[in-house]
């Protein structure tokens, strides 16, 4: 199909709607569509049968298994659903097919509206060397670089020469940091730029590459522009997205912080100049790169879709932008004119991710034994597409949330963005939580002094320093603190359910009072809570709290040694998760979480910013022998031998570099594994010889198998 | 006119409220002088009593107590606290028994006795104190011991034995050993309860010499700590004595010995935590059969029902239509038993056989299934099981794959055919409902034992792989050979 100049025939007007999308990005279209009286329709693969996004829509049609490439990347499976369901138009969210042109022209070619871009500008945007010809022919700054069609090895070396390191290397297809490379000196060149080729074509199918001059303090500045049908344009300001971390966004906000009018009218102008080169039309984004040195900025690319943080956006303009999508694919005119559109206040919107913060930010996945977001109010918007029970499993993105919130100026949206991160609550995977608290409280962040290496840069803050033994102790005396509040909650929590007849029995309750009856003394309980300091992931300490039960109904709990520190302590269950504690002659409210996994009684604890965790042990172990190999797959994974390596998250073998029995080094890549679309590279631990690797390409391993071993010798 | 109805309705709802008219009244001068008297006196006779209880909860003393923790063990009260429903109240009995009674002081007698609900389940508990003269039994050990048991037979309480002593004090074995109400009485009253239906669970913490080997030997159920517990008539230096023979305790009556080899101890427990875990569930196993009610023998439980985690279609997978190969039956269970889940009985022990609790849709049953050829102690294990289901009024499933009794002269010395009879014997006579389920083979004597037709099962099921007959096609065929060779 050739580029198709004619504007689309006239369309029937959008009654009902098809998702193709999935979590939180499918809830939220759902919900503007609901609110205008369009029916929705959810698609869904074999993973999300139950998921939250089917269960909010009319209606919902199976398209396929869970693997995104037979489900969610089916273009014909989804575009059959839209028939079969009867709809006018599909909205595609973002990622999967959101910026797939054939995807966009296959709906037009049956008659169904794409909410979206036309093909011809996703094509044109899609693919970054042919993008930056168009913006360089509009009069749109570049960054210096190289994007032709040659990919000679020392081809691509000259000119990366010529650029002059740091270079960028990056595919000229896709997205989201993927096949990314930076190279500071010659010698990388050639092993960064293959890496970079490999995850290119196992991403994006295309592995032709680009380079560019590597910007060392870069701010990561998008406008949000909207076009309709009939050539308007506007732009809605800017976003900072400079707070990344594996080249992912983690904090956006709008307007960008430090930036002066005028430079931010520049800065519209120029993305909606980028627009119209590509005559666009519905919501895009044109990402900038902007040199912190001398203030330039360089277009990067556009996205031509909806974007995760356009909440920021609606926040500060004030308008529903799918709406405006609807709209605009309805055939209709903007609503506003470029002088219309209003600059409120200050929005910031932080994702809350399952991810291992420790372990490098890796994906982690699980289920949410205890899910209670912050609750949404005319300034907080919780945008989220799961509930309490359900899985984040390895098939997609493991985003869970974003937490929106809006203030009068930037510093009010951050005491709410403070606020509401506290009042979070996730247990059952690790997520990412206490973490942003820490960006969001960190004093450069506050001064707005953003740019791309700002969780590099102040990784000392962010992160525990071991070392530091004032803060390690700090940290230790406040887990004990909140270990001896768990213990009292738990006592508490353990009456009301034997009151509550949990046990269903008849027997007596005074067997059940709430003062435990002993003849002639009191109760007291030795409570031991594991407690692993963040800093050391692998090392956790045994709190040892001894809690004795009064007659007034409270507690006296002690702590650390006998005689040590103790106070009295009184619980009030509050119901659900909440308790209200009374000590150290002030009370608090406090909510706790608790689940069983992995024999342990896993207990999280929230009181105020505080977020703390405990393991608790319950003395089942399923594998009550070491004699029969077949009924503990997971024995041996749990203690494993120095020298042996395991999964670092469940994920898909791509790539074995080396043969069983092989010598290695230090360091030397053995296989390549991939999940959440990321390829990490599993590296030998010490040299030596490679021995029990059974793995071939396309096999699936999970959390923490075995891989092989490194033998001396 | 408005006025006396009200008055009406409020009397009527006092009634309907149930209000009682006789409340006593108070009755009591506080300021009299007998009122401040009593009181003086009172509060003198309670700090004495405090005082005494305050050195008696202390168990041994402070050496004693430290050496205890330094084994990873529990003090009895804190063992019993851990078993009972977290938070629960104990009613402890005898609690100053041998107070000022020997020379030497005996708190508590030595050993913890008293009331409390697991699993809402009332139990008698009768734990050893090991900081007290190492747990040994003294003459009022005896007696206190007597006691509790005595209680838990009238009312009908299980007994759970927390086992960590030495056996009999010898130098007073005259006032322990001979009598009627000494220490074999224990063992009786074991015997006696549990045919009478009152569960025997026995917790191995400890030491548990001699006589005291009895206590978990007599018991309906055990379990065992690796590395504290211990069981044998006579320890290491006794044994070196008498034979010669140099050996560890843990090599002589360790868990592993009595849970694998000996089969006198039926779970296996990694350390004190896991044993007294073990405990509260097997508590829960025999609590669930025995109050739920029961229509023409099937209990009428309204239990939320926990889908298996695995999906039963791959059934058709696990097994194989060729029945020389072996699949692990436990891979079936997990298919089929709500929530996968299988309190295992006597896993180490008798392997070849898979014996345990679980439920099929709230119902509690025990399973008995084949992963071999029975040997002695298979056979051994599925009469002991059997009889406990029958002694709970727990349903059977069997669930077949059996192509007999181990044959050979070993196994004949060892009297299979003995063996074999009480399984057959158990499956005879349990008067619990069965079902039997053929999933691969049923040849032989193993088709008797695993309750065959002619065992009256209340129901038989075979899948479609399944084949009965005397014996394996191979075996006829060499059968054939030798009458032939008979011509």
């Amino acid at each position: 199909p050739g580029k198709s100049s004619a504007r689309p025939q006239p369309l029937a007007p959008i009654e009902k709607i098809l998702i193709a999308n999935r979590g939180e990005i499918a809830c939220r279209v759902i919900r503007t569509a609901k609110r205008l009286g369009l029916r929705t329709v959810a698609v869904y693969s074999d993973a999300d049968a139950d998921s939250l996004h089917v269960k909010s829509a009319d209606e919902a049609v199976r398209i396929g298994s869970a693997q995104a490439r037979l489900s969610y990347l089916n273009g014909s499976a989804i575009v059959e659903a839209a028939i079969r369901t009867g709809v006018q138009a599909i909205h595609p969210g973002y990622g999967f097919l959101s910026e797939s042109a054939q995807f966009a022209q296959l709906c037009n070619d049956k008659g169904i509206n794409f909410i979206g871009p036309p093909a011809s500008a996703i094509r044109d945007m899609g693919d970054k060397s042919a993008s930056k010809k168009i913006m360089g022919a509009a009069g749109v700054p570049l960054v210096p670089g190289y994007h032709g069609n040659e990919q000679d090895i020392d081809f691509m070396k000259s000119e990366a020469e010529k650029i002059g390191y740091p270079i960028l290397i990056k595919p000229t297809h896709g997205g989201g940091g993927k096949g990314m490379r930076i190279v500071h000196n010659p010698g990388d060149f050639v092993e960064a730029l293959l890496g970079a080729k490999r995850e290119a074509a196992t991403s994006f199918g295309i592995d032709t590459i680009l380079l560019e001059k590597y910007i060392t303090r870069p701010r990561h500045i998008e406008v949000q522009i909207f076009g309709d049908k009939h050539g308007n344009i506007l732009y809605l300001y800017e976003r900072d997205c400079s707070v990344q971390r594996r080249h992912q966004k983690i904090i956006e906000e709008a307007p960008a912080p430090h930036v002066s009018d005028d430079f931010r009218i520049h800065l519209g102008e120029a993305a909606v100049s980028a627009a119209k080169a590509v005559n666009y039309y519905n919501a895009g984004t044109v990402e900038f790169i902007v040199d912190t040195f001398s203030d330039q900025f360089y277009f990067m690319e556009m996205n031509t879709r909806l974007q995760v943080e356009h909440p920021v956006t609606e926040m500060i303009v004030g308008q529903d932008l799918v709406e405006w999508q609807i709209s605009v694919a309805n055939g209709e005119s903007l609503p506003i004119k470029q002088s219309e559109v209003p600059l409120l206040g200050h929005a910031f919107e932080a994702r809350i991710y399952a991810e291992n913060v420790a372990k490098g930010f890796l994906p982690a996945t699980g289920v949410l034994h205890h899910y209670r977001p912050t609750p949404s109010a005319s300034n907080v918007r919780v945008e989220t597409g799961v509930e309490q029970g359900d899985t984040v499993s390895m098939h997609y993105d493991p985003m869970i949330a974003k937490l929106v919130v809006w203030g009068d100026n930037r510093t009010a949206a951050l005491v709410k963005l403070r606020d509401s991160l506290s009042k979070f609550q996730v247990a059952g995977l690790p997520t990412n939580i206490d973490f942003l608290t820490k960006l969001a409280n960190h004093q450069a962040f506050e001064d707005g002094n953003l740019e791309t290496h700002f969780i590099e840069n102040f990784k000392d803050d962010l992160f525990i320093d071991p070392a530091n033994s004032l803060s390690v102790k700090e940290a230790h005396d406040d887990a004990e603190y909140f270990a001896a509040l768990v213990a009292a909650c738990i006592c508490k929590k353990e009456h009301c359910n034997l009151q509550d007849g949990a046990l269903g029995n008849g027997l007596h309750s005074m067997w059940y009072a709430s003062l435990p009856f002993r003849v002639n003394h009191l109760v007291e309980r030795l409570i031991e809570l594991e407690w692993n300091s963040e800093h050391e992931s692998s090392r956790s300490e045994l709190l040892k709290i001894s809690v004795t039960y009064l007659s007034d109904g409270g507690y006296l709990v002690e702590t650390g040694e006998r005689d040590s520190a103790s106070m009295e302590v009184k619980v009030t269950y509050l119901g659900c998760h909440d308790f209200r504690i009374e000590a150290d002659g002030m009370s608090r409210i406090v909510s706790l979480a608790v689940y069983l996994q992995d024999q342990f009684e896993h207990i999280h604890i929230w009181s105020g910013p505080k977020h703390h965790s405990f393991k608790h042990k319950i003395g089942m172990e399923l594998f009550d022998d070491g004699s029969e190999a077949q009924h503990k797959p997971n024995f041996e994974t749990a203690s494993v031998s120095p020298g042996t390596v395991v999964a670092p998250m469940p994920g898909l073998v791509v790539k074995v570099l080396v043969e069983d029995g092989a010598k290695v080094e230090e360091g030397q890549p053995v296989l390549v594994l991939e999940a959440m679309k990321m390829e990490h590279v599993v590296k030998a631990p010490s040299a030596g010889y490679i021995s029990g690797l059974h793995l071939s390409p396309g096999q699936q391993v999970p959390d923490s198998s075995v891989l092989f071993s490194i033998k001396d010798a | 006119n408005s006025a006396s109805r009200l008055g009406w309705q409020s009397i009527s709802t006092l009634q309907t409220r149930g209000f009682c008219l006789a409340v006593l009244p108070d009755g009591v001068d506080r300021q009299s002088d007998g009122f401040t008297r009593n009181s003086e006196a009172m509060d003198d006779l309670l700090s004495q009593l405090h005082s005494h209880i305050r050195k008696v909860l202390g168990g041994g003393g402070s050496e004693a107590v430290k050496r205890n923790r330094s084994r990873d063990k529990l003090l009895p009260r804190e063992r019993i606290d851990r078993l009972i429903d977290p938070g629960s109240s104990f009613l402890e009995l005898s609690q100053l028994a041998g107070h000022e009674l020997y020379e030497d002081p005996l708190p508590s007698a030595g050993i913890i006795t008293g009331v409390g609900p697991v699993h809402g389940r009332l139990c008698m508990f009768m734990a050893n104190d090991p900081t007290v003269k190492g747990g040994t039994y003294f003459p009022i050990t005896v007696k206190k011991h007597l006691r509790a048991q005595e209680i838990a037979a009238k009312c009908r309480l299980p007994c759970i034995y927390l086992v960590d002593s030495g056996g009999a004090f010898l130098p007073k074995q005259a006032e322990v050993f001979p009598d009627k109400d000494n220490f074999g009485r224990i063992f009786y009253n074991q015997a006696v309860m549990s045919s009478e239906g009152i569960p025997q669970i026995a917790l191995v913490l400890g030491s548990c010499t001699a006589g005291g080997a009895y206590i978990p030997a007599m018991a309906d159920e055990s379990v065992m700590v690796k590395g504290n517990g211990t069981i044998f008539l006579a320890g290491p230096p006794l044994v070196k004595a008498a034979t010669g023979e140099e050996i560890s305790a843990e090599d002589l009556g360790g868990a592993t010995v009595h849970c694998k080899t000996s089969g006198v101890s039926d779970y296996f427990a990694q350390d004190e935590l896991h044993g007294l875990a073990l405990g509260r569930n097997i508590i829960k196993n025999f609590h669930m059969a025995a109050i739920s009610e029961t229509t023409a023998g099937f209990s009428n439980v309204k239990a939320t029902v926990k889908e298996p985690l695995y999906d039963v279609k791959e059934l058709r997978s696990i097994a194989p239509t060729d029945h020389r190969q072996a699949f692990d039956i436990r891979s079936v269970i997990a298919r089929i038993v709500d929530g996968s889940e299988f309190d295992e009985f006597k896993k180490l022990y008798g392997t070849t056989l898979v014996t345990g609790f679980a439920k099929v849709y709230g119902q509690p049953v025990g399973i008995i299934g084949n992963n071999g050829i029975l040997f002695n102690e298979s056979a051994l294990k599925g009469a002991h099981f059997i009889e406990l289901c029958c002694q709970r009024n727990i349903p059977l499933v069997f669930l077949q794959n059996i192509t007999g009794f181990m044959v050979g002269s070993k196994s004949e010395a060892n009297g299979i055919a003995k063996s074999g009879a009480k399984m057959v014997m158990a499956v005879s006579c349990a008067k619990v409902p069965k079902v039997t389920i053929i999933v691969g083979g049923s040849f032989g004597a193993g088709n008797y034992a695993m309750c065959g037709r002619a065992y009256s099962p209340d129901f038989m099921f075979l899948w479609p792989n399944a084949r009965i007959s005397v014996m394996g096609g191979a075996q006829v065929l060499l059968h054939n050979i030798s009458i032939f060779w008979h011509f």
